[in-house]
């Protein structure tokens, strides 16, 4: 490149970041250089002329810096960036990636003491936490990702879960692993009295009707007082027991094992609890995968006619993954509630059936590495984003990080279904192999009812 | 040809039936779709059901295969020999809606379900576009195809997850069953390539494989040369005979393509207007006026003179062009 080019370039990316730099200052005066408070007889003006300028300045900055080095054109190229990984590396990645966050998983508690010794109770916590986000995820991308039919109100399963070991705990004390299994039966009913009229409908009424029942499973438990205490929730629910010891004072696993009391014991169990039931949903649905029924669920989300054509009866198969995406929101539910010992619908809300849409949805509509993926990236995220505390430094003592914490959230989300609409893995593992084994990409996989 | 075979017997389709068509009215609001169609599919048979555009064909389809439930009439599915009228007027008093004690099976398909006509009765069939599960592999197509027997051998599921031997045994048989098909219709080289990844003559021929992985023993083929090229018209023709001869099933297809119902049906019935108008040989029916005037959309008295016309016309056209290709002609 000749010297003549460089300077034509050069000075057209400083034009182009004047302009960008010039937009800033127009659409930031308001939100930058004015700030009105409530005052004395209304409001008051102050000017923040520091804080705009800078903000002038870092756009100017920036945008001439991706210019000339990550763009290396005179204005950013919007089409036609990829960040490609070479084939080699992303085949060793897809093959070890399982088994390494198998392995990280089984230590994580420990691996996490020894790192962060002060705070291991609140990342364990949040570890128990993304645990049962990538359960529920596993569990509806049997409904959403295999069968292809459109859940809005899967929240509903995990709150009859939560509820049905907390009412039998009320009611008969029955203790967290005898109502584990039955809690998992009774979430796998209701899907099966709730499917039945629901699987009728196909594509968009279908997701209205599964969102409408969502809401009406938390209606009645918020409005029948007498059973299940409305809003006030149920609390004192049993946690559970090592083989019959309790996790107390004295008397307990601690004494029994001779070990110093800790409160950190039962998070560590609580974990390992989660990550076993989470295990277990991974190795059903990845065993359902390579049978006739998974095989079926699929074929249903390509095409249900074909299907019928085939001798497929596309209501039982349908019931079939509602009931047993169902049967593992009851485990997940019946944990949520001997892990907080309290629960209300107030848990069960819309936005809960909404997360767990987008795990699934962003992780890769099928893929369980990508379930994982999803939630430690949108739980974890979002705790993350709660100590934002170092954005104080850089914006003064007045800017409230965890006030854009949201608004990172989604922005991160937008940016990644830009990057790769289809989810994070975004490629289909074929379930039987006559010769060799290819993966499928996802422009040719069907996405199913409602999307 | 076989044909020739068959004519020590008069009409296959008189006597030895597989699926026979009575009165079947199909409504829609107002519309008659088909009017009081009766026709008989013979046993080892092509029949093929041709008709202009919007005549009903299709219909007639949806009927048969469930899609769609008949106004009126019976439809009934004979796996023994024989008519059987006597078990099929006892069948349809019951309200039942099969008989399969034994191997003298009989089926009233107007009252089963779609996917329990294929389960049972097993009447396989295509589609005109083409529906195939485009986002799994050719082979998975057609494991999805053996669903029934491998649910039975994976004993619902409990025993597929836990792998038991009797399971992994099915499994392997299914698999070779498909390679079998996927050998026949020449895509065992791409056997573990998505479905939507074919060419579009490979997809017709892979959508014929499934229907024939439920072990049917009526195979509906709605227009299976629509879009095919003639060398791979040819091989449809191949693949259809082989398929009636080896595998003991009757085919019954819908067909544009005059080529490939003279050539391979033994037994055409023409539809139009909802109503059938000749049901015969391929030969009988070719030289039917009534046929002729259908297709041409004229009346039959003025079928002569049109054909006169275009023949004339074709005469003056290859004056002009003497060295026009030779293939021309259909």
């Amino acid at each position: 490149m000749t010297a003549a080019q460089n300077t034509a370039r050069m000075a057209e990316s400083v034009k182009d970041a004047a302009i960008a730099a010039f937009l800033v200052a127009v659409l930031g005066f308001f939100f930058f250089a004015l700030r009105t408070d409530i005052g004395t007889g209304g409001l008051d003006l102050t000017y923040r002329w520091g804080l705009w300028l800078i903000a002038i300045a870092i756009t100017f900055g920036v945008r001439l810096a991706l210019n000339l080095f990550v763009f290396k054109a005179a204005k950013p190229i919007t089409s036609g960036i990829k960040i490609t990984v070479p084939s080699g590396v992303t085949s060793v990645v897809g093959r070890f990636l399982g088994p390494v966050l198998l392995i990280v998983a089984l230590c994580l508690p420990f691996i996490l003491m020894a790192l962060f010794p002060n705070r291991d109770r609140q990342f364990i916590d949040l570890a128990i936490l993304i645990m049962t986000y990538v359960m529920l995820g596993w569990g509806l991308n049997i409904v959403v990702g295999l069968a292809g039919l459109l859940d809005l109100g899967y929240v509903a399963f995990y709150a009859v879960g939560a509820y049905s070991f907390a009412l039998l705990a009320q009611y008969f004390e029955i203790g967290f692993w005898t109502a584990l299994p039955l809690a998992g039966l009774l979430a796998a009913f209701w899907g099966i009295i709730l499917g039945y009229p629901v699987l009728r409908l196909r594509g968009d009424y279908l997701a209205i009707v599964t969102l409408a029942f969502g809401e009406i499973i938390r209606v009645v438990l918020l409005n029948w007082y007498e059973f299940t205490g409305g809003p006030d929730g149920i609390s004192g629910i049993p946690k559970p027991s090592f083989f019959g010891l309790e996790f107390s004072r004295t008397g307990g696993f601690a004494d029994f094992f001779g070990l110093d009391y800790d409160t950190i014991h039962r998070f560590i169990y609580l974990y390992y609890i989660i990550l076993v039931l989470a295990l277990i949903t991974n190795f059903v649905t990845l065993r359902l995968r390579k049978l006739p029924i998974g095989r079926a669920w699929e074929a249903l989300r390509e095409d249900e006619i074909a299907c019928r054509s085939l001798g497929i009866n596309t209501t039982n198969t349908k019931l079939t993954a509602f009931s047993i995406g169902a049967m593992f929101a009851g485990f997940a539910g019946s944990f949520f509630a001997t892990r907080q010992g309290f629960i209300s619908p107030e848990s069960f809300t819309f936005l809960e059936s909404a997360i767990i849409l987008a795990i699934v949805v962003l992780g890769g509509l099928g893929s369980q590495v990508g379930v994982v993926i999803a939630s430690v990236v949108m739980i974890g995220g979002i705790e993350i984003l709660r100590n934002l505390g170092f954005l104080k430094e850089i914006f003064g003592p007045d800017f409230e990080p965890t006030q854009y914490r949201m608004l990172i959230f989604g922005l991160a989300m937008v940016l990644i279904m830009v990057w790769k609409p289809r989810g994070i893995i975004s490629s289909r593992n074929p379930s039987a192999v006559y010769k060799e084994r290819k993966k499928i990409s996802s422009d040719m996989v069907a996405q199913g009812e409602g999307h | 040809m076989e044909t020739a075979m068959k004519t020590t017997s008069s009409h296959n389709w008189d006597h030895n039936v597989v699926l026979s068509v009575e009165h079947l009215t199909m409504r829609f609001g107002g519309l008659v779709a088909v009017n009081d169609l009766s026709f008989n599919v013979g046993r080892g048979d092509i029949t093929a059901l041709i008709g202009p555009n919007g005549a009903g064909k299709t219909t007639v389809f949806n009927c048969v295969t469930g899609f769609y439930k008949p106004t009126e009439g019976r439809i009934v599915m004979r796996h023994g020999a024989g008519f059987q009228a006597e078990k099929i007027e006892a069948l349809t008093r019951t309200g039942r809606q099969y008989d399969d004690d034994g191997d003298d099976r009989v089926f009233l398909l107007e009252r089963m379900p779609d996917f329990e006509i294929s389960k049972r009765a097993k009447v396989a069939r295509t589609f005109q576009n083409i529906r195939l599960f485009g986002g799994m592999t050719a082979l998975e197509n057609l494991l999805v195809a053996q669903h029934n027997p491998l649910m039975i051998a994976s004993s619902m599921t409990i025993g597929g997850i836990f792998n038991l031997p009797g399971y992994r045994k099915a499994r392997a048989e299914a698999i070779d069953f498909a390679a079998y098909w996927l050998e026949k219709t020449g895509l065992i080289d791409r056997a573990d390539d998505p479905a939507a990844d074919l060419p579009y003559g490979a997809q017709r021929r892979l959508e014929i494989a499934r229907a024939m992985c439920i072990r049917p023993h009526l195979l509906c083929l709605d227009e299976p040369a629509a879009g095919l090229n003639p060398r791979e018209s040819t091989e449809l023709n191949e693949l259809l005979q082989y398929i009636r001869q080896d595998h003991d099933t009757s085919i019954l297809l819908i067909e544009h393509d005059m080529g490939v119902v003279m050539q391979i049906s033994d037994h055409v019935v023409v539809l139009d207007y909802g109503q059938k108008i000749a049901d015969g040989s391929a030969e009988s029916v070719r030289n039917d006026p009534k046929v002729i005037s259908a297709y041409l959309g004229v009346d039959e008295d003025e079928v002569e003179a049109v054909e006169e016309t275009i023949d004339q016309a074709i005469r003056e056209a290859e004056e002009h062009e003497p060295d026009s290709d030779k293939g021309g002609k259909s």
